[in-house]
């Protein structure tokens, strides 16, 4: 079973300190947001996922003009290397050199 | 019979409903558990999966089932008289689209937010899941095609809601880019763009657009150019237009319920129309079963399982918030219904005036609404009857409009999907895969409309017998989970025999019809035998669901 989420739910609270301005922004920028935030979070990742392939493409064979720029980055995005090649399908690390699972 | 009465029965009879019939739902039959973890909770990932207030989870559900359907349908029913569109909106609404809702935001949060589709294979059988595919694709196919018709009959009746109609896209355009790209807070874009929204309505007036007919009919050029927009619209990234687009009719459904039902308490106008029609045209169907189909969204309608478990059981943050959302979203609906039957019905001059708009079936529908609304609302607050028609017209528009867009991008995931399950790559295309998805709307609009579009309301009923199916499958899933947790299963068995034995009905009955109107090869005719398979075949299914599930809980009481 896992631990119950405790975390407060995003958007208007009851949060008595706030102007009713601030409230009202608050519900009308849930009301905006919510119904679409699954769809642009998944169009923004889906941008990322490309990234991701530049950033790793020379690890892979793929020649990559820009490699001498995107190498610093591979550090960063390391730690979302794992998740992102589960996405694109591949159950295990596609690099030899690198095995995160 | 007094407009402002009828309002109060009608909303207080809803009240009642959710009161205490959706809270002995709540407890005795889905059982909900304060302590339950949805799956916002136990799944989060902030993306789909994330607890969010009831209120505004509320305002999603009741904005995406209501639309343009609820306004047409008892727009069109009110030709039997309005008694018995108004009983079947409110208890249709308290009996049947309440639980229906109510139990399919239920059902899936207690099944890890699947939706109804992934459930119907789950818990019915894999056919189910054919089948509710089946019938989800031909109800995309025929949402787009009539609300094109109902739109381009609404520029010809109301042409000063051209220019403001279409205002509203540039509007969304601009609200799209000033809250995404440039992180504007979002009070100020809405406070502007309601306001410009408003403003355009005196241009749409002063230069109202009628198109001249030239080589199409004029009917015909309107549904290209709609399906024009909608093709182009489907392929724009959701965040520049649909999203602000949503937003904006938000907005104008609050507005606009607050204005009719303030407007029918002011003036108080009386019903012209009579009770029980004894004047029935000729051309008009038999009232059982066709009421039941002409009027799906307002009294129940399958489509609105597809939000509840689509979004909605995702974002829910508690269990017990499933009635508020569920019930309170199909009873918000059922009170836009109410006033669209109090507009269509009390806001002619004389019965002769009526009688004259319900002189076919098929007519009245989006135009006695505008008409008779704002007539009502000019009585009401004392605006011209001109403004008022435009901006009633201007809000229906933009409803189906906005269906239009939204089904014409599911219709096109569909055909790429296909792409994909049957190798043929040019079909992946989104462009390719747009394409047809529009041909195919254009198709079935101007088969069964003819050249000019016209008559193409006749899908009308086809459309509302395919949503009631789409219910029926949805009830069945809910009374199979029921059956197996042990739990009484009339109050929502009842309704799903009901309605699924309407919809064949009509089907059954429409046959005749649609041979009579275009012969053996009419479009209609063959969507309408396919509609009759499918109903039995939902028939057969739900037979031997339970059977099966009867079986299992007499062995595993006997063990």
């Amino acid at each position: 079973m896992t631990k119950r989420d405790t975390r407060p739910a995003p958007g208007p609270g009851t949060d008595g300190d706030k102007g009713w301005i601030a409230r009202l922004q608050d519900l009308l920028d849930e009301f905006y947001t919510a119904p679409y935030r699954g769809t642009l979070a998944r169009a923004r990742r889906d941008e990322d996922d490309l990234f991701m392939l530049f950033v790793f493409a020379e690890l892979m064979g793929v020649p990559n003009p820009a490699s001498y720029y995107t190498l610093e980055l591979q550090p960063v995005l390391l730690e979302r290397f794992h998740e992102w090649h589960r996405r694109q399908g591949l159950d295990h690390s596609p690099l030899d050199g690198f095995r995160c699972c | 019979m007094n407009a402002t009465l009828l309002s109060v029965v009608g909303l207080g009879m809803i009240f009642i409903g959710y009161r205490f019939y959706s809270s002995f739902i709540a407890e005795k039959i889905y059982r909900l558990d304060p302590d339950f973890e949805t799956p916002a909770h136990s799944m989060r990932d902030d993306v789909d999966y994330i607890p969010t207030n009831r209120v505004v989870l509320w305002g999603h559900h009741f904005t995406a089932v209501a639309g343009a359907a609820p306004i047409i349908g008892p727009g069109i029913a009110v030709i039997w008289g309005w008694l018995p569109a108004f009983l079947w909106v409110i208890l249709g609404t308290m009996f049947f689209a309440g639980v229906h809702d109510f139990g399919a935001v239920w059902a899936s949060v207690r099944n890890k937010a699947k939706s109804v589709g992934a459930l119907s294979g789950d818990v019915v059988s894999p056919r189910a899941r054919t089948l509710f595919m089946i019938v989800v694709f031909f109800l995309l196919m025929m949402v787009n095609a009539v609300f094109a018709v109902a739109i381009s009959n609404e520029f010809q009746a109301t042409p000063s809601s051209v220019i403001p109609a279409w205002t509203a896209v540039f509007v969304a355009v601009g609200i799209g880019i000033l809250i995404y790209r440039m992180g504007v807070p979002i009070l100020w874009p809405t406070v502007v763009g309601t306001v410009i929204l408003y403003a355009v309505i005196y241009l749409g007036e002063q230069f109202p657009i009628e198109l001249t007919g030239g080589l199409l009919p004029v009917g015909a050029q309107w549904i290209l150019i709609l399906f024009l927009y909608a093709g182009i619209a489907s392929l724009l990234p959701v965040w520049l237009l649909l999203q602000p687009r949503d937003y904006i009719n938000g907005i104008q459904l609050f507005v606009g319920l607050g204005l009719l039902y303030g407007a029918v308490v002011i003036a108080s106008p009386t019903i012209v129309a009579p009770a029980i029609n004894p004047n029935v045209p000729a051309s008009a169907p038999p009232i059982f079963p066709l009421l039941f189909v002409t009027i799906a969204c307002g009294a129940i309608s399958g489509f609105h399982g597809l939000v509840g478990s689509g979004t909605t059981s995702k974002q829910l943050n508690k269990e017990t918030d499933a009635r508020f959302v569920g019930y309170l979203g199909s009873s918000g609906e059922g009170s836009l219904a109410l006033v669209a039957i109090i507009a269509a019905t009390a806001g002619f001059a004389t019965l002769g005036d009526w009688e004259a708009m319900y002189s076919e079936f098929g007519n009245g529908g989006m135009t006695a609404f505008v008409q008779g609304g704002a007539r009502i609302v000019s009585a009401g607050v004392g605006i011209s009857v001109e403004f008022a028609a435009t901006l009633l017209a201007v809000m229906a528009v933009l409803f189906a409009g906005t269906t239009m867009d939204a089904g014409v991008r599911l219709q096109r995931y569909i055909v790429q999907e296909w792409g994909t399950i049957y190798n043929i790559p040019i079909l992946q295309n989104g462009y390719v895969a747009t394409v047809a998805a529009v041909t195919a709307c254009l198709l079935l609009a101007f088969g069964a409309g003819g050249p000019s579009g016209e008559g193409g309301m006749l899908i009308w009923p086809l459309f509302g017998t395919t949503n009631q199916l789409l219910a029926g499958l949805t009830l069945l899933i809910i009374s199979v989970i029921l059956v197996k947790l042990g739990r009484p299963v009339r109050y929502t068995l009842v309704p799903m025999v009901f309605i699924t034995t309407m919809a064949l009905a009509a089907a059954i009955y429409q046959l005749g019809n649609l041979y009579r109107e275009g012969g053996i090869l009419y479009p209609l005719l063959w969507i309408d035998v396919a509609i009759v398979l499918l109903a039995i075949f939902t028939m057969l299914e739900a037979g031997s669901a339970f059977m099966r599930e009867k079986r299992a809980a007499e062995a595993a009481a006997g063990a």
